[in-house]
């Protein structure tokens, strides 16, 4: 697989180590209430879709910076890729 | 019709005239009092052992597409029982006890062959651990064995011993521990059942569930609405899609794994082995060819074949253990979705939902769980209570800490 690095232009995936649902950079409030259980669905359960499935890559041999990358798990092909930095921007987190 | 050496030689005399299909093809029954769905190793097992050890009922195996046409069909076909936590090695001890009786109990020849695996050892601290997991295996009734480096030279002289980073200093054996030909328990467990009047549905895709007031009823399937008292899913890689149309989320990712197979070669590898200091297992089929493998993909997949990257690995892996391997050529390899959970080990329970039964987070390992699992599976869906072999095998393990983490990576579907 050829990941298309919006910085770096096509990389070899075999670069990048993978870390999983890109649904993960939305990490819950401890502090909130229900924390506990909504820990629970956070770090243990996941949507696991056969087709569109957005995910963390992160590109450790390269500039080590963190993607979203958006891939067919049934084919395989990706078809956007953007930087989890500007996709965490969007969700109001970070300054 | 029952299968002896008697019967083949009747039959030779006779043109082979007398063969019968070895299960019936049936058309659905509106309802049912079981419905399993997935005839993969684990449904069909679980159908043959609720009809054989529990209940007369009237039970049905739903299968997407043909029996064995999944991971079944697809893995690389080592059992073994050496686990190192409470949780899992009386279930994995009680399943190979059941390998090792199960030619005779369903009459099939499932070519169970029992020649030993060997883990090797690469370092010190590795040789602690393998030595703490060998005195725990021994003290659930498994066996188990240290090998120095000169009894692992006799048995393997082949292997690269003096490998300057990876030197090999000793083994952990399990001699009860080999292979199976894994195709034939699918049609050992699905002619079994059939016999004891279990329904073998195949093509038949389950596409929901009606749930009424916190009950399951029944199954939508691609041949039409069937009823059932109660539903055992067993769907391996799909069970997250299988599950969803229940509205739950599963402590599950899905992910490819990678199998090869070399050309036929002369008798040379009469065992199974690991190397311990990659990921590459070996062992070579009565065929001939060598039967290897190594890590998953690594990413979320249903794709059922993987990428060369983990190719590469893996024969890197196999050079670096035993380097004549280079010498064979690479004759086929295909992959297979495995349901990854998030400790590693799997799951049989019931669900929040009466009458729906779950059984999957198999991970890599769940061909040597077959017959355990399946055993186990229809304990749970007969007495409503689970196996005492099974009894950690809870959804809500997660949520009480009470995670059965062999590796101790935590909640990484793919570092397991
Ligand atoms: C390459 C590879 C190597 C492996 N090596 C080993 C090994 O050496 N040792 C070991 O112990 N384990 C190994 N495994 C793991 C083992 O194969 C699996 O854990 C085990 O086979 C899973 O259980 P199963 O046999 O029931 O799965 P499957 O055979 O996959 O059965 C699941 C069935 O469910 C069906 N299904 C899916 N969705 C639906 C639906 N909606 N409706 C109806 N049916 C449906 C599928 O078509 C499939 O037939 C390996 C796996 C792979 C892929």
């Amino acid at each position: 697989m050829i990941i298309n690095h919006p910085l770096l232009g096509p990389r070899d995936a075999q670069e990048f180590v993978y870390f999983g649902d890109a649904a993960l950079i939305a990490r819950p409030d401890g502090l909130s209430e229900g924390a506990e259980a909504t820990f629970h669905d956070y770090l243990y359960l996941r949507d696991n879709p056969a087709g569109d499935h957005r995910e963390l890559w992160y590109h450790e041999q390269g500039d080590r910076s963190w993607l979203v990358v958006t891939r067919n798990t049934l084919t395989h092909d990706i078809t956007a890729v953007e930087l989890a930095r500007d996709v965490a921007r969007h969700m109001g987190r970070g300054r | 019709m029952r299968y002896s050496g008697f019967r083949v030689i009747a039959e030779a005399l006779t043109g082979h005239k007398g063969w019968t299909p070895a299960w019936r093809d049936p058309a659905p029954q509106p309802a049912y009092d079981y419905i399993i769905v997935g005839g993969g190793g684990h449904g069909l097992a679980t159908a043959y052992y609720l009809a054989k050890e529990f209940r007369q009922a009237r039970i049905a195996v739903l299968e997407r597409g043909w029996i064995g046409g999944g991971n079944v069909g697809r893995n690389t076909t080592i059992i073994r029982s050496n686990y190192l936590l409470d949780g899992n090695e009386p279930f994995y001890e009680f399943s190979l006890k059941l390998w090792e009786g199960l030619e005779q109990d369903f009459n099939y020849n499932a070519m169970v062959s029992q020649r030993g695996i060997l883990n090797l050892i690469h370092t010190d601290a590795q040789r602690d651990a393998f030595t703490r997991r060998g005195n725990a295996m021994i003290l659930h009734g498994a066996d188990a064995q240290m090998y120095t480096r000169d009894q692992v030279r006799e048995m393997y002289p082949f292997l690269n011993f003096d490998n300057a980073r990876f030197p090999i200093k000793g083994g952990l054996g399990q001699k009860r521990g080999g292979t199976v030909r894994h195709d034939a328990v699918a049609w050992g467990y699905a002619r079994g059942a059939d016999g004891r009047g279990v329904d073998i549905i195949q093509n038949c895709e389950v596409t929901g569930f009606r749930i009424e007031g916190g009950r399951v009823l029944g199954v939508e399937t691609s041949r039409g609405y069937i009823g059932a008292e109660k539903i055992g899913v067993a769907v391996a890689g799909s069970s997250s899609r299988v599950m969803s149309h229940a509205g739950m989320r599963l402590p599950m990712e899905s992910h490819v794994l990678q199998a090869f197979v070399s050309e036929g070669l002369k008798p040379l590898l009469d065992g199974v082995i690991t190397f311990g200091a990659g990921h590459f297992y070996v062992s070579q089929s009565d065929k001939g060819g060598l039967v290897f493998g190594g890590d998953i993909d690594g990413y979320n997949s249903y794709a059922q074949r993987g990428n060369l990257p983990v190719v590469e690995d893996v024969c890197e892996g196999g050079m670096a253990l035993m380097p004549m391997i280079g010498r064979a050529r690479l004759l086929r390899m295909w992959g297979g979705v495995m349901d990854m959970s998030m400790d590693g080990s799997p799951i049989i329970d019931r669900t929040e939902i009466d009458g729906l039964y779950f059984n999957g987070g198999w991970c890599y390992g769940g061909f040597k769980a077959t017959p355990a699992s399946g055993w186990c599976f229809a304990h749970l869906l007969a007495t409503d209570t689970p196996h005492p072999t099974a009894t950690a095998y809870r959804f809500d393990r997660f949520r009480k800490g009470l995670m059965i983490d062999e590796k101790g990576v935590g909640a990484q579907p793919n570092l397991h």
